[in-house]
């Protein structure tokens, strides 16, 4: 279980210090499938990142499984079972696919097999991709799909995906709703994903809503989606004026 | 021959030999000749006026590897040595060549070598060639090796250098010529680290039609290291001609990296790149959300880096 209590994080701009994210509190169960959404610059990846420690929050705590966190860096974290996809991936001259692979699953003798497997889930072909550079030569999609294989090759028990459609073709996405899908049905890691696709966020156990750094609604899906899309509508007089002419 | 431990583990370094290598070899150990085999087809001999050896292959061998290591396990030691390769035609052969010093005392162990290779028409040569140096003393650990390089009409050379951590103070260089439609591939790997110093002066003159260079230089400096590259592609005629350098610097330590393409042809096409940086911030958040410490993810991009 993840318990985030009353986090807040803000950065000083001069003599100004600037809210990012205020009072967060909020529990997540084992093996939820939860979506962080909102509109963009609203707090949602800094809130991940608190998560996994690659951003420490100026106040609150951070629970996994009840043990209090807060103080962990990145790498006691990950080995404590958290992993986090990144929204732009680094590109790593001299790495291949299968090393990365390798460093993520923490099996040195990780089998062609088991790449093969992660692969497929993100739609690459493991006898294309194995071999090749994690470097320049990969395009923006394949460096994110690449992304989300190492996260599913650490099988971790808390997994957490910034964006993971962003940069991913249509057909490849088919491919990644199904893959969440399985292991939401699998039943054995909890998956935090930010995303602004419909069809992600409608297969949520629970939707958040973060605006402005703070949670402005949270609920099933089936609540969240119609609210998100009058919000969206709300904020437009010109997109508003269209939806009634309809 | 290999009686001991140190003599067994620079071997393995330099030139990954466990044991006797199979095929043509030539072992120099401390100024002397450590063992010497020539095969059918690659043969050995002694240079009578100086240090060195001759290295004649025949026409039409293919497949066959001769390894030529040197090892200075005495400290004070200081040799220029003289290799000459001679291959005949339609040949594809390795060479491995390497050079480790184990020096423990507080005297200089330096090794000079100048290697030269005629290497015939249609022949390739896969020139592999690894420092390394050991030992805790005060002495000096110093490699300056040349190579110069002769390419025939299409024959090619791809020639693999690579030195990781242990040489104070190296000053490389290579030159190539090529032919009609010959090629010329090195990739360079360097590790210096401490106060050592690294040179490496590189010039491939495409002299011939259809002739293509190719320089891929990697290195990384640490500590209070310094490094100096200077890869220079010459264009004489249609040709191809491509340096592409990366390094990686740390610490306080210095990079120069000086690319140099030259066309004396219209029909030259000549590219060079080069970066220097640190380890992207990224990189290491990344491996370490990979479960790896800070130093762990630095190593791990090293090495790949240097692969």
């Amino acid at each position: 279980m993840l318990e985030l209590k009353h986090i807040g994080f803000a950065v000083r701009e001069g003599d100004e210090e600037l809210g990012i994210l205020s009072d967060i509190s909020l529990t997540i169960d084992d093996h939820k499938l939860v979506v962080f959404t909102g509109p963009n610059g609203g707090g949602k990846t800094t809130l991940a990142k608190i998560i996994m420690g690659l951003v420490t929050p100026t106040s609150g705590q951070i629970f996994w499984n009840g043990q209090d966190i807060t103080a962990l860096g990145i790498t006691e974290r990950a080995k404590l079972g958290i992993s986090y996809g990144f929204q732009q991936p680094p590109r790593f001259k001299g790495l291949t696919v299968r090393d990365l692979l390798t460093l993520a699953s923490g099996d040195q003798h990780l089998s062609k097999d088991q790449c093969c497997q992660f692969l497929t889930k993100v739609g690459l072909c493991a006898n294309d991709y194995l071999e090749r550079e994690v470097d320049v030569s990969l395009s923006g999609g394949e460096v994110k799909r690449i992304e989300i294989a190492s996260i599913l090759a650490r099988s971790a028990a808390l997994m957490i995906f910034d964006e993971p459609e962003a940069g991913i073709d249509l057909w490849s996405f088919a491919r990644l709703t199904e893959t969440f899908e399985q292991i939401h049905a699998g039943g054995t890691a909890t998956m935090i994903i930010i995303s602004h696709q419909e069809r992600i966020i409608s297969l949520a156990d629970e939707v958040i809503v973060v605006g402005d750094g703070v949670i402005r609604h949270r609920g099933p899906a089936s609540e969240i989606l119609p609210q998100i899309l009058a919000d969206t509508l709300s904020g437009c007089p010109v997109l508003t004026k269209e939806a009634h002419a309809k | 021959m290999m009686e001991n431990e140190i003599d067994r583990a620079l071997l393995e370094k330099i030139a990954d030999l466990l044991g006797k290598p199979v095929g043509a070899f030539n072992i120099r150990k401390d100024c002397g000749c450590d063992g010497r085999q020539s095969t059918e087809h690659i043969e050995i001999t002694g240079k009578e006026d100086k240090p060195g050896i001759d290295i004649r292959v025949k026409d039409g061998t293919v497949g066959e590897t001769c390894h030529i290591p040197v090892i200075i396990t005495k400290p004070g030691i200081e040799e220029m040595v003289y290799n000459d390769f001679y291959i005949g035609e339609n040949c594809s052969v390795n060479i491995v060549a390497g050079c480790g010093i184990h020096n423990c005392g507080d005297k200089a162990s330096r090794h000079d070598g100048i290697h030269t290779f005629y290497v015939g028409k249609h022949s390739h040569v896969h020139y592999t060639e690894k420092h390394y140096g050991e030992g805790d003393g005060k002495g000096g650990k110093i490699m300056n090796p040349q190579t110069i390089v002769y390419l025939e009409e299409g024959a090619s050379i791809q020639m693999d250098t690579t030195q990781i951590r242990g040489i104070d103070s190296t000053k490389r260089y290579t030159k190539i010529i090529c032919g009609k439609g010959a090629e010329a591939v090195v990739t360079e790997r360097l590790l210096t680290h401490g106060e050592q110093v690294a040179e490496s002066d590189l010039i491939i003159e495409l002299n011939g039609e259809d002739a293509k260079g190719r320089v891929i230089s990697r290195s990384v400096a640490q500590d209070a290291s310094s490094q100096v590259f200077k890869p220079c592609v010459v264009g004489n005629a249609k040709c191809f001609g491509h340096v592409q350098c990366d390094s990686i610097i740390m610490g306080p330590a210095t990079i120069h990296s000086v690319p140099e393409i030259a066309a004396n042809s219209t029909e030259a096409q000549l590219i060079h790149e080069a970066a220097i940086g640190k380890i992207a911030g990224d990189q290491l958040l990344k491996l370490q959300t990979l479960g790896l410490t800070e130093e762990q993810a630095e190593d791990c991009i090293l090495k790949g880096f240097l692969a």
